[in-house]
């Protein structure tokens, strides 16, 4: 195989800041500074993500919406969400008289812990990947999952009916779709036969998974994005929020930052899915290849793979976007029927085929290695 | 049976969502009619039937067309307008009123329109400059004849216009 050359890749400049850090510190002060900084960028670019979101967001639902969006701070209204986030810092953080204090101070970190601890082990493009377990599928959905807890503990801690019916809707919610997210990524892990997203990745580079798979790979990818919509409580699926009827559901009582930890994780998880998605259906970081066309997978390689990463994901939530202003909210018996009538049996049945046509050799890759295989 | 309504029912689904999203992305590409205001100033278009100014439109010779008759005083229905007058006597030795202020509140005008419909002399119109906003409401009383400004002799006027008029007649 070919080295192609990565003029914008960040590989180098690691290298070297890692040759720095080795050269000059002992190897336990060297892991350390690592961690600081590894946790430094994770922090930061969590908040950059979820800053432009909302405003993408905003602006994404203008549009649909035949309005002009934030359109008076900085030019076309780029820096309106930098504006909101400095006026929830500076905002007072109310007590409420009744909540049960501990509960209620402790929830929002809850929600943001198990949003950023799924945003660090995104692999974000070549190399910068903070941790690559063997099994980052499952750690993914694990600590993604911690989140419903948080939701949970600030309805009930809230001392106050629309928060506890907000997060009991919630929590509904999202323990029946995390099964039919869970059985999706499954299905992949059984095309591609590992948990390890670097493997997933790699085994990704001249056709994409959902490709890979054709029929079942099609279906999970569609019921992975609808479970995921589900999971981060928007789209039409956003009845844990419904303002008609909850005011604002579980974070109904929260103020200032304490709600800024809600807003911010709402919106990163929806990164999240929609990352995970590309990741494990679209080639992740991986640049566009077609085998034996050496000077079109040169011209692809210069495009650095973080930012295929970004706008595969991108791509993804745009979509997202444009189903949640697609749709109207869905009734909560609706929403269950949804989950345990029609994607829980399609997605035990469609893994099966996964399966199937994986073990009789019936996948892309094994039916032209010549134009696919590794 | 059953199975198949059960199939049948996903694919309507799916296919009833797909038109649903088409709907909304034609939505997303229409262009949009939002006007960002200040921005637009140059190429703002207000209606000419927008009511935001009483004014008193001047000629070049610093005329205007008020009797000071006072009509517009009286069927204004909040007491919006004041017009104060004196009485001067013309060279032929009649009594003449003449304008002295005509002033208008910007803050208690509802902009009926009754003083302009019943001028009888059309002295007085609402303009469409919009931007009225002061920061004091003494800014707010207007003085709508101009400073030195004296009434348009309307039969010097018609007396030109009558002789033009019947060189006219007499060429035809």
């Amino acid at each position: 195989m070919l080295i192609y050359s990565q003029p914008l890749e960040l590989t180098k400049l690691l290298a070297a800041i890692d040759n720095f850090l080795q050269g000059n510190l002992t190897p336990g002060w060297t892991v350390l500074v690592k961690g600081i900084l590894v946790g430094i960028l994770i922090l930061a670019a969590y908040t950059l993500i979820a800053l432009s979101l909302i405003y993408i967001e905003r602006k994404v639902a203008a549009f649909f919406q035949a309005r002009l969006g934030p359109n008076r701070l900085g030019k076309y209204g780029v820096i309106q969400s930098l504006a909101d986030m400095i006026k929830i810092l500076i905002k007072e953080v109310i007590q409420i008289n009744k909540a049960d204090k501990l509960l209620f101070y402790a929830a929002p970190f809850f929600v943001i812990v198990a949003s950023v601890l799924a945003f660090g082990a995104l692999p974000f493009g070549m190399n910068l990947h903070a941790l690559d377990f063997n099994i980052g599928v499952f750690y993914l959905l694990a600590v993604s999952s911690l989140g419903i807890i948080g939701i949970l503990l600030a309805g009930w801690s809230s001392n106050n009916k629309y928060s506890m019916i907000g997060a009991m809707r919630s929590g509904a919610q999202f323990i029946s779709y995390e099964l039919s997210a869970g059985f999706s990524l499954m299905t992949i892990v059984v095309l591609s036969g590992s948990m390890q997203f670097s493997e997933i990745i790699e085994g990704q580079r001249y056709c994409w998974n959902l490709f890979n798979g054709h029929l079942p790979a099609m279906i999970a990818f569609l019921i992975y994005l609808i479970s995921g919509h589900a999971e981060t409580n928007r789209g039409p699926f956003d009845l844990p929020e419904a303002e008609s009827e909850l005011t604002a559901g579980y974070h109904t009582e929260y103020s200032g930052l304490q709600f800024g930890f809600f807003y911010l994780s709402e919106y990163l998880n929806m990164f999240i899915v929609a990352a995970v998605a590309a990741t494990v259906f679209l080639g992740g970081w991986m640049p566009v290849q077609i085998k034996g066309w050496e000077a079109f997978n040169q011209v692809m390689w210069y495009i650095p793979s973080w930012a295929w990463f970004f706008g595969k994901a991108g791509l993804l939530m745009f979509f997202s976007l444009w189903v949640r202003w697609s749709f109207p909210r869905l009734r909560i018996d609706l929403l269950l029927n949804l989950e345990w009538k029609y994607l829980l049996p399609i997605n035990l049945a469609n893994l099966l085929v996964m399966v199937v046509i994986v073990l009789s050799g019936f996948t892309l890759t094994d039916l032209f290695p010549a134009l696919f295989g590794k | 049976m059953k199975f198949i309504q059960y199939i049948g029912g996903i694919f309507t689904a799916l296919r009833s969502l797909a038109g649903g999203m088409i709907v909304t992305w034609k939505e997303l590409l229409t262009p949009k009619v939002t006007m960002e205001y200040p921005e637009n100033r140059k190429t703002l278009v207000i209606s000419d039937r927008w009511r935001s100014e009483l004014i008193m439109p001047h000629d070049e010779n610093n005329e205007h067309a008020c009797t000071a008759c006072g009509i517009c005083m009286i069927n204004c229905p909040n007491g919006t307008i004041q017009v104060t007058s004196s009485s001067i006597d013309t060279e032929d030795g009649k009594k003449k009123k003449i304008l002295d202020k005509h002033l208008w509140d910007y803050g208690s005008c509802t902009f009926c329109n009754l003083c302009v419909i019943t001028c009888p002399s059309d002295a007085i119109i609402f303009n469409n400059d919009f931007e009225g906003a002061v920061f004091d409401k003494s800014k707010l009383l207007h003085r709508l004849n101009h400073e030195g400004s004296k009434l348009r002799d309307r039969k010097k006027e018609a007396s030109t216009l009558d002789t033009s008029a019947k060189k006219e007649n007499k060429e035809a």
